[in-house]
């Protein structure tokens, strides 16, 4: 009986406090801290939950965690906007869950590698598929609650910031995450790379992923800020496609889209094999 | 390999940092910013771990600024850097601790002295007349010992500066150096041409 009393009274003692709590921050009104506090995660109540993730996988474990996987992605800034181009090959998967599942797993050739951040927002992925999908998703939100509190649009800027504090947070812990974010604000056409080390820039011209080098080759040498938008954007497609041939990681089709001042739009997605016989019946034409 | 200089005059310090930003073999970009200025007399110049100078030397800043806004007295160089090296050694026994070697260049306004910390990513502290950082610190620390005097004037100070990214254009092996030179002196904190 004593325990039965007991226990009502700590509940209606207990409540009536929450209440009082409730009640404050009610009054307090919006928590900034509250809304701009991180998600968080389980991780692993140790020292280094790297060391911790690496004592408990081995390559042979079934569980193991395999983050990496091929890409060239690619975006530059000239007169007309920005051009972003990608190539659509997910190798290996983000995640092999069972024995039977890590034999068949299969080459994706169709993985959408701009994230759509909002209709002025482009995000490239390289690197780990869930943690690109995921941060970026996760800033998406960011962003229209942004729009909604200060009725204007976020700067790419601040956006790209947003971004690279998020990831910064969870350092070494195994983040797996190269991207370029794109877009329009008031000052103009926009371009960042942002990646899970935490280096942010602004540029004129950036390609990630195991293709990029390939990719530069092509771009850099094709590049001219006053390129014409169909030039651009073939260039854009081109590099990537040269990319995709050089790079075993890579491969697929080349998705390419344009930044303008009204927002981005998506310009078509192209599969390589098809592009490649279209190349290659065309003359290469003077060394410029 | 990132390359951080700074050199001490008579009534200025000179600092250069390399502008290169570089993603294992490949350069990402050329004009990246390497220095925050913490106070209108004090300036941070930052390499190591990619992410963490940007973080570290941002966070310092913040606490600077906000140290003379709410005092209306800007903190010296002195005081500058041991805030700093206590960050740093604070955060070197956690779990993630920051790895960026630090320059601070400052002018004290109050003792009309320029001076010149450096402190590397195991937060230990030196207050010196000349000092480097990186690859770029193993050709030219003898070149500044060799030429260096307490009481050079700026030209001579871009003079050192010059012979010393002229010592890396001939005998660092990878990326020819792309320099930007800041002056720290009585009137603040410039850009130089080098």
């Amino acid at each position: 009986m004593d325990t039965l009393v007991s226990k009502y009274a700590n509940s209606a003692s207990s409540a009536s406090f929450d209440d009082a709590d409730n009640l404050g921050q009610n009054m307090a009104g919006w928590d900034a801290a509250s809304q701009f506090a991180l998600p968080a995660f389980d991780i692993p109540m140790v020292a280094n939950p790297v060391d911790f993730l690496r004592a408990h996988t081995d390559a042979s474990a079934e569980n193991r965690i395999r983050i990496q996987h091929g890409t060239t992605t690619l975006a530059f800034k000239f007169q007309g906007g920005i051009i972003v181009a990608v190539d659509s090959r997910a190798s290996g998967g983000s995640y092999i869950g069972t024995v039977s599942l890590s034999i068949s797993f299969t080459t994706s050739q169709t993985v959408k590698k701009v994230i759509e951040i909002n209709p002025y927002l482009l995000g490239t992925m390289a690197g780990g598929a869930a943690d690109c999908q995921y941060w970026e998703r996760e800033l998406g939100r960011r962003c229209r609650l942004y729009e909604l509190r200060n009725k204007e649009r976020i700067s790419v800027a601040a956006a790209s910031k947003i971004l690279s504090n998020m990831v910064y947070d969870y350092k070494g812990m195994g983040l797996s995450m190269g991207t370029m974010i794109t877009g329009w604000d008031k000052s103009g056409p926009q371009l960042f790379y942002v990646d899970s080390d935490g280096t942010r820039m602004r540029g004129e011209r950036f390609s990630v992923g195991s293709g990029s080098t390939f990719a530069y080759g092509v771009l850099d040498t094709g590049y001219d800020f006053n390129l014409s938008i169909p030039d651009a954007l073939e260039l854009g497609r081109r590099a990537i496609y040269h990319a995709t041939h050089r790079d075993a990681y890579s491969g697929g089709s080349v998705n390419v889209f344009h930044v303008k001042e009204t927002g981005w739009v998506f310009h078509g997605n192209f599969d390589v094999n098809d592009l490649h016989w279209e190349y290659q019946a065309q003359p290469k034409g003077p060394i410029v | 390999m990132e390359t951080l200089f700074g050199i001490t005059g008579k009534d200025f310090v000179i600092t250069a940092y390399d502008s290169k930003a570089v993603a294992s073999i490949t350069l990402m970009k050329i004009g990246e910013n390497k220095s925050r200025e913490l106070n209108p007399h004090t300036l941070m110049l930052f390499s190591g771990e990619p992410g963490d100078g940007v973080h570290f030397s941002e966070y310092i800043e913040r606490n600077i600024k906000l140290y003379g806004i709410r005092n209306g007295i800007e903190l010296s160089p002195r005081a500058v850097a041991s805030f700093a090296r206590r960050e740093l050694a604070d955060s070197l026994r956690s779990r993630k601790p920051y790895s960026v070697n630090l320059l601070i260049a400052g002018f004290d306004v109050k003792t009309n002295k320029p001076s010149l910390y450096w402190l590397d990513h195991l937060a230990s502290l030196a207050d010196v007349p000349f000092a480097a950082h990186g690859y770029g610190a193993y050709y030219c620390l003898s070149l500044l010992d060799r030429y260096h005097r307490e009481d050079i004037t700026e030209e001579e100070g871009i003079k050192l500066l010059q012979k010393c990214v002229g010592e890396l254009r001939t005998r660092m092996i990878l990326n020819m150096p792309d320099f930007v030179a800041k002056i720290v002196n009585k009137d603040g904190i410039r850009l130089v041409q080098l």
